[in-house]
């Protein structure tokens, strides 16, 4: 298992079409990749419910990986992060 | 007459007739007796259906409308993906309800999550999930979605348009939009400003009943008139023309170089304070940008922003904008724009305090940071490195310095870094002054006549106290903007303004005449100034009065004796 933390800096937080983008990665992996804010989280690769989360900017939000290719999803994960929110 | 009032999302005036908008009602069978592989079948045909046309509307957007709300369609696009969506509709159909069914119930209950929020952009986004419903029932029942129907062009009424809807109905028959419901943020007043159709939202009482009739939207007013009198059908068409006229001669000015009938040339660029703005760059046809003001990336951040992600920023403003030139204007932080991870101290009098350069002078890995980053992107575009409140060459020095070292630093590690120029604020007078010494180091000037101004006059701009007193047309400012343009071509640097003057259309001549090169304002007053310096002859300029006679007494004083 692999865990990082993001701060959020897009104004908007985790909106939409990068969000999408996001999930789209997400599936390009094996491993489950899994967005945790406080009480609420969500996979990577549910978009609606990633939306739902209404991660906002400034919130740090701990990212979880699990799976075969872990290593891999996070460092592909933090860099679309790091470009996108 | 009548008249209703709403809440303006794009000014201006639309003049026609009301066409009442209305979404197609679908009866749904809440029966279960269907069968689910053909019921699921029928959604994951509609799926692909609705994909396929949301991505239709994509492109369709990306020529009409730009790529910002292009966006909103392949966010649309990559929805129809979400698993627990599918799944959730999936369910239904497996209990034996019919795709339609299935598609209603799993929707709303994703569009109910959103629209319980409390953001007003997730918020917004139930609007997003309702409008794919409602392309997927179109689809499912053979509807082809009702778009507008009209034989001439209309002021379009309607409870609320989705994204799809607004952009499927003919421009060519839209004259101006009125919805009942709406926020600032939905899509709706999004598109409209981007289409730059006169809009009113939260128009809740107008009624029905209007379709067909005559009517006025005063987007200026926030209000629209059903059937007015005459007084106000004259007064609203000539202001209507007015615009038309306007609106048509700035057009005309886009692709056009801001050029003198003499054939000087002036680069007319744009101020911007963020990625936000790159659309209203290209927009407005800036030829370039003149003044970036980096201080987004500190203020925006909790922490102090670390170099990647300050290089992520600059790229992309770099690359969206190249080949235009960009002008970064380093950390400008400290007095009215506080962080708190810079640990500040309170400081009685910050306008005169430790800021900007003074920050970073006294912090240099703070700054390295910053440089870096800049450095890196240069390589993606056409950089300009501007250091901000420069009183001093030693000062200038020790950024070059600095500078310089970042440089040694990036090829020891094979970055590539491209080329720039290296620029100062002149925002003091004691810069402006010395404008001789420090032209010698740097390849342009940008002259910031806030600051230059309250700095000249010691009057704060921030207390309405001192209104009576303040004169932004000062004939000392004036001359300072004349010293540090001679003393720039003197040294073959270039001068421009990036402060609220170069805008000040009254003083366009004036500038042009001192020989000024580049003029940097906000992106909307980019054609009007383009307009303007298009209209300026300098031969004839030749015999105008020198510059100290023209306002020899501050505002006030001018005012008395008048």
């Amino acid at each position: 298992m692999k865990e990082f933390k993001y701060v959020i800096t897009d104004p908007v937080g985790i909106h939409a079409r990068p969000a999408g983008e996001l999930a789209k990665k997400a599936k390009e992996f094996k491993s489950t990749a899994t967005f945790i804010k406080g009480e609420k989280s969500a996979k990577a690769t549910s978009l609606m419910k990633l939306m739902g989360m209404g991660i906002k900017q400034g919130d740090e939000v701990l990212i979880r990986v699990e799976g075969e290719d872990e290593e891999a999803c996070a460092t592909a994960l933090e860099a679309f992060l790091k470009e996108h929110f | 007459m009548q008249s209703f009032n709403g809440k303006k999302v794009v000014s201006g005036i639309a003049i026609g007739k009301i066409k009442i908008y209305k979404t197609s009602t679908y009866e749904i069978n809440t029966a279960q007796n269907f069968d689910p592989d053909n019921e699921t079948k029928r959604f994951e045909d509609a799926r692909l259906i609705v994909q396929r046309q949301q991505h239709e509307l994509y492109e369709k957007a990306l020529v009409t409308t730009g790529q910002d709300t292009a966006g909103i369609f392949e966010a649309h696009e990559l929805m129809l993906d979400d698993e627990d969506l599918i799944e959730a509709c999936k369910d239904f159909i497996n209990d034996k309800y019919c795709a339609e069914y299935a598609v209603q119930t799993g929707f709303d209950n994703v569009a109910q999550t959103f629209s319980e929020m409390e953001d007003e952009y997730f918020k917004a986004r139930s609007a997003d999930v309702i409008d794919l419903k409602n392309s997927m029932l179109d689809v499912l029942s053979g509807h082809s979605g009702e778009s507008l129907q009209a034989n001439e062009p209309v002021i379009l009424v309607a409870e609320d348009l989705a994204p799809s809807e607004t952009v499927k109905l003919d421009k060519n028959l839209l004259l101006g939009l009125i919805t009942r419901q709406g926020s600032q943020n939905s899509h709706t007043a999004i598109l409209a400003r981007s289409m730059n159709l006169p809009t009113l939202i939260q128009c809740h009482e107008i009624t029905d009943d209007c379709e067909g009739k005559f009517a006025i939207l005063d987007g200026y007013n926030s209000c629209v008139y059903i059937e007015p009198d005459e007084n106000i059908v004259k007064e609203l068409t000539a202001k209507h023309e007015e615009d038309i006229k306007k609106e048509k001669l700035l057009q005309e000015l886009k692709g056009l170089p801001s050029v003198t009938k003499d054939g000087r040339k002036i680069r007319v660029y744009a101020n911007i304070g963020g990625i936000k703005d790159i659309n209203a760059v290209i927009e407005n046809d800036a030829e370039g940008v003149g003044l970036f003001r980096s201080e987004f990336v500190y203020l925006d951040s909790k922490t102090d922003p670390d170099e990647d992600t300050q290089f992520e920023s600059y790229k992309r403003v770099l690359q969206d904008l190249s080949p235009r030139q960009v002008i970064i204007r380093t950390c400008d932080i400290g007095a009215d724009k506080q962080v708190d991870y810079l640990n500040l101290e309170h400081e009685e009098n910050p306008a005169l305090g430790f800021r900007a350069i003074r920050i970073c002078l006294t912090r240099p890995e703070f700054f390295k940071r910053q440089l870096r980053a800049l450095l890196r992107a240069s390589a993606f575009g056409n950089l300009g490195i501007m250091f901000p409140m420069i009183i001093s060459k030693s000062e200038l020095l020790r950024c070059k310095e600095i500078l310089s070292e970042c440089q040694k630093e990036l090829a020891a590690e094979n970055v590539k870094i491209g080329k720039f120029e290296i620029g100062i604020m002149i925002e003091t007078p004691a810069a402006a002054i010395c404008a001789d010494d420090l032209a010698e180091e740097v390849d342009f000037f940008s002259i910031g006549t806030n600051d230059l101004t309250q700095y000249t006059c010691a009057i704060d701009r921030q207390n309405a106290n001192l209104e009576p007193f303040s004169d932004t047309h000062h004939p000392a400012v004036l001359k300072l903007i004349k010293m540090t343009i001679d003393a720039g071509h003197r040294h073959n640097t270039w001068v421009g303004i990036c402060g609220e003057l170069g805008a000040d259309l009254s003083l366009t001549r004036e500038f042009v005449s001192m020989g000024i090169d580049e003029l940097s304002v906000n992106p909307k007053s980019v054609l009007p100034l383009r307009a303007a310096i298009r209209d300026l002859d300098l031969k004839e300029l030749k015999q105008e009065i020198p510059v100290e006679n023209n306002n020899s007494k501050p505002g006030f004083f001018r005012r008395l004796f008048k």
